[in-house]
C-alpha cells in the first residue's frame, strides 16, 4: 500500500471515527481519531497496511491529555501520527501492547510520567522509577512544579 | 542467587564490570540456561525531555547532543530535521554534505568501538585493541574538523556551524584510506575466524517476526533481513545525492550483526568520499540559512544513528522553545528484544547477545547533565540518587537472600 492508498482506506473504513486529517507534506500526515477506535485503527495499520510503530508522544495541554501514536511506512517514508485527546479528569485508553510488543515500554513510561491509564496492558509495572518516586505524582503534568 | 522453583537468578548490574553504565538485568536461569530475563532501569533518568521545554531551539542542540557521548551527532541531526520540517525549509547543499560527513564519520567510530567491545566480550583482546587503534584517527579527524573529539557542536537550525575548508579535504582522504585498508583487514579477520564463527553463529537469533513485533531498528533489524534504513526510506541531508547501499543479513544471530556493522563501515567511507567530491562543487561558506522564527506546528524528524533510527517529535507553539519535545533513541526499541534473543541461551552467550544490539542506556533514558526531573530539585539530588541506587541494590540483595 502506498501513502495515498493508506490514507484513503483509513478515511473510508473508519470515517465515523476520524475527526480530522491533516496533510503537512507528502510524507507527513496527522489523523485525529476517536480514542475508542485506537485498537481497530492500529490493527489495520500494523497488520494490513504494513506500518511499523515508532513510538507514542504524550503531552498535557488545555484540551486534556493528548497522545500522538507515530507509525512509519518504511517503503514510502511516510510518518503517520494518530492523534487522540483524552479527558483531563480520567485519562485512559486501550493498550496497544496486545497487538505488538513495541508499545510495551512506552505505555509504561507514559503511565509513570503522565498518569494515563492503559487498559489491559499485560505488564503495567514501573519502567523508570521503581522504588524511588512517590505514588500519584506525575512529573510531566503541567501542574507539577 | 536465590533458588526459585529450580531456577537461579543471576543479577547483572546495576554496577557490573561488564557494563559501562548502570543497568540491572535479572537473568532467571535453570542450570546454565537462561529461562527468563527482566530489566530494570531508571538509574540514569534525568528528564531531558522536560529540560528541553525550558531551553531555546538553539540551546536544545547542545542539550540533545549530550544525550549520548558515542553517537553525539545523531540526536542533533534528528532534531535539526524535525525543526526544519516545521519551518518547511531546505538547507544549502554544502551544509547537507557536511552533515552527512559528520554522521558517517560517527558511524565508523561507533561501529569500530562496538567491534572492539565484542572482541573484548569474546576474550579477544587483540581485536579490541586493534579496532580501537583505528578508531583513534577518526576521532582525530573530528578534532580537526570540529574542534572536538566528541560532542561536535556542528548542527544548528538551517545548516551547520563550521565549514570544511578545501585544505582539510586531502587530510581527511588520507586518514580514510588508512582506515579503509585496516577495516578491510579487520573484516576479513573476523569473518574468517573459526572460533568467532563457533561462538557467534546461531547465537542470540532474532527472527524477522520478532523484529517487526518489537519495532527493532538499525543493524539489529537489518541483521534479521528487515531492509530498513531511514537514510534511504525517508531521505535527508546528502544521502539522496550519493550512491550507497543498505547492508542486510538474513540469519539474525550475533555473527550477522557483526557482519552488518563491519560492512557498513566500508559503505560509510564510500559515502564520505562522495560527499567530499560534492563539497568541491559547492561554494565555500554557503553553510546555513538564516531562520528567525519557528512557526507553530508539529515536526516529526528522523535520522539513522549507528544503532538505528532516532526519532524526535517537537510540538511548537510559535515561541522560541519547544512546547513538548519527545525523543526516541534506537536502543529503546532494541533492548526490549532481549526477551526473545536471550531466552534459551547459556549465560555466557546471553551476555554476548546483550552486547550484540550495541545497547546505549544513556540514550534509552535520555540522560545528560544532571538529575533534573523536578527542576525544583524536590525529590533528589545527585548524591541521593546514588544512595537510592545503592539502597535498591541492597534491597534486591536482601530480597534474594
Amino acid at each position: 500500500m502506498d501513502t495515498e492508498a493508506i490514507i484513503k482506506e483509513l478515511n473510508g473504513r473508519f470515517s465515523t471515527d476520524i475527526t480530522e486529517t491533516v496533510k503537512r507534506n507528502d510524507k507527513r500526515y496527522d489523523v485525529t481519531i476517536n480514542p475508542s477506535s485506537i485498537v481497530q485503527i492500529t490493527e489495520f495499520l500494523y497488520k494490513e497496511a504494513g506500518c511499523r510503530f515508532i513510538i507514542a508522544s504524550a503531552l498535557h495541554t488545555k484540551k486534556g491529555f493528548e497522545i500522538h501514536y507515530h507509525f512509519s511506512k518504511d517503503e514510502t517514508g511516510l510518518v503517520l501520527n494518530i492523534h487522540v485527546i483524552l479527558s483531563q479528569e480520567n485519562p485512559r485508553i486501550e493498550s496497544l501492547s496486545n497487538i505488538f510488543n513495541a508499545s510495551n515500554w512506552i505505555e509504561r513510561e507514559i503511565h509513570e510520567l503522565f498518569g494515563i491509564d492503559f487498559v489491559n496492558h499485560p505488564n503495567m509495572e514501573k519502567l523508570l522509577s521503581d522504588g524511588n518516586w512517590p505514588e500519584g505524582v506525575y512529573p510531566y503534568r503541567k501542574e507539577f512544579k | 542467587m536465590k533458588n526459585m522453583s529450580n531456577k537461579f537468578l543471576i543479577p547483572v548490574g546495576p554496577y557490573h564490570p561488564l557494563q559501562e553504565e548502570p543497568e540491572l538485568f535479572k537473568l532467571y536461569c535453570d542450570g546454565e540456561i537462561v529461562k527468563d530475563i527482566k530489566w530494570e532501569t531508571g538509574y540514569n533518568h534525568r528528564g531531558i525531555e522536560k529540560l528541553a521545554e525550558s531551553k531555546t531551539y538553539d540551546q536544545v542542540f547542545f542539550l540533545v547532543e549530550r544525550i549520548c557521548g558515542i553517537c553525539s551527532t545523531s540526536h542533533p541531526f534528528a532534531f535539526a530535521n524535525t525543526v526544519e520540517e516545521i519551518c518547511g525549509v531546505e538547507i544549502p547543499n554544502r551544509a547537507k554534505y557536511i552533515r552527512s560527513i559528520i554522521a558517517e564519520l560517527e558511524r565508523i567510530h561507533s561501529h569500530l568501538l562496538w567491534v572492539g567491545l565484542a572482541g573484548h566480550f569474546l576474550g579477544y583482546n587483540t581485536l579490541f585493541m586493534w579496532a580501537w587503534k583505528y578508531r583513534e584517527p577518526v576521532l582525530d579527524l573530528f578534532e580537526m574538523i570540529t574542534g572536538n573529539r566528541n560532542s561536535y557542536a556542528m548542527f544548528k537550525v538551517g545548516g551547520v556551524r563550521r565549514d570544511i575548508e578545501e585544505s582539510k579535504i586531502n587530510a581527511i582522504r588520507k586518514v580514510l584510506s588508512v582506515v579503509k585498508k585496516k577495516t578491510e583487514l579487520l573484516t576479513g579477520a573476523v569473518m574468517d575466524d573459526p572460533v568467532i564463527h563457533a561462538r557467534t553463529k546461531g547465537v542470540g537469533v532474532l527472527t524477522k517476526e520478532d523484529v517487526i513485533d518489537f519495532g527493532a531498528v538499525g543493524p539489529t533489524a537489518r541483521a534479521s533481513g528487515v531492509a530498513m534504513d531511514v537514510r534511504r526510506d525517508d531521505p535527508y541531508a546528502a544521502y539522496p545525492l550519493v550512491n550507497w547501499k543498505v547492508i542486510t543479513a538474513e540469519t539474525g544471530d550475533v555473527f550477522a550483526k557483526a557482519q552488518v556493522r563491519l560492512l557498513e563501515i566500508s559503505e560509510s567511507i564510500s559515502i564520505i568520499e562522495q560527499c567530499l567530491d560534492g563539497l568541491k562543487k559547492e561554494k565555500e561558506g554557503d553553510i546555513e540559512l538564516k531562520i528567525k522564527n519557528i512557526p507553530e506546528g508539529i515536526g516529526t524528524g528522523r535520522a539513522e544513528a549507528p544503532r538505528g533510527e532516532v526519532f524526535h517529535c517537537v510540538f511548537s507553539d510559535g515561541s522560541n522553545s519547544p512546547a513538548r519535545h519527545k525523543i526516541r533513541a534506537p536502543s529503546y526499541m532494541n533492548i526490549a528484544t532481549f526477551k526473545k534473543s536471550c531466552i534459551g541461551q547459556s549465560i555466557s552467550d546471553a551476555i554476548l547477545t546483550l552486547a550484540a544490539v550495541d545497547p546505549c542506556y544513556c540514550c534509552t533514558e535520555r540522560l545528560a547533565v544532571a538529575y533534573d526531573i523536578t527542576s525544583g530539585n524536590k525529590i533528589m539530588n545527585g548524591e541521593e540518587i546514588i544512595k537510592a541506587s545503592a539502597q535498591k541494590t541492597r534491597d534486591i540483595m536482601k530480597k534474594l537472600g
